[in-house]
């Protein structure tokens, strides 16, 4: 299947999705005013994946800001990758922030409340 | 229709001018509210809040995405409007030693009134811990609505402020009032 690749702009993510490789990346800012819209076209794409499966998974969010309506977007794809979780299926999720945004690693906590897969959440120094 | 006074107008802009000098007032629109509205007015948030080194820019970027995208989605305006995800409204913000206020205001239509009172109440009556459970609650039952939203906006708010919200309704005509909020950040 072809990989997913999004390019960002200042309302949206850049989304970089290697079918073959299973490294699903999320990065940048995602505040469009409806996500469905925008999330419509991952959550397809994750349709279609969960059904051709590399060996692992790996994926990574590195956001520096999303607004609420993002935030339900991006329950929702963690959704599916928990889904593979609790199927044995090898897959990680690193979330990522920065060292002073506290808000990020909270929310990264409160994604890690919700699910059963794991979420290793990793400061990133400010350079 | 007769054509205005240019010197109501000039009255209007001295006497406004004077009005919000004592109120630290900082940025006042009323008009449409949309995605370029929007993007306009946080990266302006962005750059004048660099320069002041205050540590709550992120969370005042924050809250006006949050505020704005309200009131596009959810003003209900008096003429017809048919593109989506526009709505008018005013939207202000005052910035002083003390604190920032936001403040939003917007049509809506008069059977709204309830239904925000409720919720807007609800989420003053909860401390930080239970902001944080009804949020994680309302993340995990919600379905995004048909304009995109997550019914999550106002907790967002009260979570970033950490402040109670005030609101108030006056009231337009029989089927319409104006809703007013403001969100506070104390520094």
């Amino acid at each position: 299947m072809k990989d997913l690749h999004i390019d960002k702009t200042t309302q949206t993510p850049k989304i970089d999705f290697n079918a073959k490789t299973g490294q699903l990346y999320l990065s940048g800012r995602s505040l469009p005013e409806d996500s469905a819209k925008f999330y419509q076209v991952v959550f397809n794409w994750l349709d279609t994946y969960v059904k051709n499966l590399p060996v692992s998974t790996e994926v990574r969010f590195k956001l520096d800001y999303f607004n609420t309506s993002s935030a339900k977007a991006i329950f929702s794809i963690i959704v599916r990758f928990d889904e593979l979780y609790k199927k044995d299926y090898p897959i990680s999720i690193k979330w990522y922030y920065d060292e002073d945004d506290e808000d990020m690693k909270d929310l990264g906590e409160e994604y890690q409340d919700l699910f059963t897969i794991p979420i290793h959440l990793i400061m990133q120094m400010d350079e | 229709m007769e054509s205005k006074n240019i010197s109501s107008f000039q009255d209007l802009v001295y006497n406004f001018h004077e009005s919000v000098l004592p109120l630290d007032v900082k940025l006042i629109y009323e008009g449409e509210i949309n995605h370029d509205i929007m993007k306009v007015f946080t990266s302006l948030t962005e750059k004048g809040l660099k320069a002041e080194e205050f540590s709550g820019q992120k969370k005042v970027f924050n809250v006006m995405v949050e505020c704005l995208q309200n009131i596009s989605k959810h003003s209900d305006c008096r003429e017809n409007v048919k593109e989506e995800n526009i709505g008018n409204g005013i939207f202000l913000i005052s910035n002083n030693d003390a604190e920032l206020t936001i403040v939003t205001g917007n049509t809506i239509k008069k059977e709204k009134e309830n239904f925000l009172s409720e919720k807007i109440n609800h989420i003053n009556t909860l401390s930080k811990d239970e902001l944080k459970t009804y949020y994680k609650e309302i993340l995990k039952e919600s379905k995004l609505s048909n304009k995109g939203g997550a019914g999550l906006g106002f907790i967002d708010i009260a979570r970033k402020t950490q402040n109670k919200l005030s609101f108030d309704f006056h009231p337009i005509d029989n089927d319409y009032s104006f809703f007013i909020m403001s969100a506070k950040i104390t520094k």
